[in-house]
């Protein structure tokens, strides 16, 4: 039990000297997770306004598949990235390996179908009388667009903060790519998964409260969004 | 203002909606399409209106005598109000600056034209509300304000008192009374209610069995 509050107490110190090693990690944490969500909005929203704006043959696949892929197992992805990134692998001359791309690349894919697939869901639950509307009011087919994917803006927010929350909180994957280098590719979640191994409890658990801070920040933000939503829709 | 519908057909799960139907609406005033429900009036208009395709037939607008199926300039001389208003998720006013924003009007034109007409339809004093809080008579009169901002040639109100108030219908009568004074529109309008046509129309047609009656 000491140690525990020890390992608190030394946390704490730890977070309020603004300790370089654990600004450097926090720092590159928000860095590769920001830059995969910047990839996975400029993809996953395009991509969700299709399925659900659009009619095409395969799109009920697509969905289910989007939907599946929602659940991917980050170490699966690590797998695979680590395999298309490796020496011997397709991509391996870029030699992007160990590197803070590699988390990136391998973040971006789990962040995809979740922005896809809520993006799509948030579309796709507009009242359709809201088409009709700018239709009737001489909209091009692009304005069209726009206008149901402004709309669904409270649920296109949801779902970028909830990816957002996802790849924060992420460790398989990047473990798996980006090797856990120290100053390099070491994150917040690597990190504490390695401090703890090593009996290390106080930067573990420093980053433990900087990471649920941070979780509680991403889910009160997605709550006043979706509460400004339900308040504009009623 | 001319729209000359010829040999209109339109079918729905084998159901045929519209049958050969064909009018020539050539003079200005409020022409009231009367029928039962499902009779084919709402069908007629959100064809006229270029919301839907026909399966055969053609409309002439205004003089021309061919129509391309996306023609926007074309389009944006119409305008169509539907019996139940979709409303965007924002204030009165930015839902009727819409069409006006879509077409790329200065901020100053879209504030003068958008005050001028929810002053017209009464909803001057709820500009800033949010417009999802408007009880339904008002946003049926959200939905004519914000077609009669756009000045279009021709009006379409599909059924506008269908779902609201007395007092509300009283107003709306009001309105394209109003509106047919100031005569920059040809409206067009379905109403199921005999008594309302002859109170507001100035042309009475019957739609029976997919075809338009005088």
């Amino acid at each position: 039990m000491d140690s525990i509050t020890q390992g608190f107490i030394r946390a704490f110190e730890l977070i309020f000297h603004l300790n370089a090693e654990l600004f450097g990690i926090i720092l590159l944490s928000l860095k590769v997770s920001g830059l995969a969500l910047v990839i996975a909005t400029l993809a996953g929203l395009p991509l969700g306004a299709m399925l659900g704006l659009k009619r095409f043959p395969g799109r009920n696949l697509a969905i289910s598949a989007v939907n599946t892929l929602m659940g991917l197992p980050p170490v699966v992805v690590g797998l695979f990235v680590y395999l298309i990134l490796s020496r011997k692998g397709p991509l391996g001359f870029l030699g992007l390996l160990y590197s803070p791309t590699a988390m990136i690349i391998a973040q971006s894919i789990l962040a995809i179908p979740i922005v896809t697939a809520l993006c799509h869901s948030a579309i796709v639950n507009v009242d359709p009388l809201i088409r009709q509307a700018s239709r009737t009011l001489g909209a091009t087919q692009r304005q069209e667009t726009l206008a149901i994917i402004h709309e669904a803006r409270y649920g296109i927010i949801s779902a970028i903060v909830a990816a957002f929350g996802r790849v924060m909180a992420e460790v398989g994957s990047i473990l798996i790519v980006g090797g856990n280098i120290a100053g390099y590719t070491r994150v917040m979640t690597t990190t504490i998964a390695l401090e703890t191994d090593k009996g290390n409890f106080e930067l573990a658990l420093a980053l433990g409260i900087i990471l649920l801070l941070l979780s509680f920040i991403v889910n009160a933000v997605l709550h006043a969004i979706q509460r400004k939503g339900m308040v504009a829709t009623q | 203002m001319k729209l000359d519908v010829s040999h209109l057909t339109k079918t729905y799960d084998k159901k045929t909606i519209l049958n050969d139907c064909s009018y020539v609406f050539d003079k200005t005033g409020t022409y009231v399409l009367m029928g039962p429900n499902g009779c084919g009036k709402s069908t007629f208009l959100r064809i006229c209106a270029m919301l839907e395709r026909q399966d055969s037939g053609d409309i002439a607008y205004f003089d021309n005598s061919t129509v391309l199926a996306n023609d926007i300039t074309l389009k944006r001389r119409l305008t169509l109000v539907l019996p139940r208003t979709g409303v965007f998720n924002t204030t009165v006013f930015k839902n009727v600056a819409y069409g006006l924003k879509i077409r790329g009007l200065h901020h100053t034109v879209i504030e003068r034209k958008v005050n001028a007409a929810l002053d017209f339809v009464g909803l001057g004093p709820k500009t800033g509300q949010h417009a999802r809080t408007l009880s339904s008579g008002e946003t049926q009169r959200l939905g004519i304000a914000r077609a009669l901002v756009l000045e279009p040639e021709v009006l379409f109100l599909d059924e506008p008192t269908a779902s609201i108030d007395e007092e509300n219908t009283q107003i709306i009568e009001s309105i394209i009374g109003a509106m047919k004074k100031e005569g920059r529109s040809t409206i067009i309008m379905t109403t199921h209610d005999r008594e309302q046509a002859t109170r507001v129309g100035d042309f009475q047609l019957v739609m029976r069995n997919g075809r338009i009656e005088t």
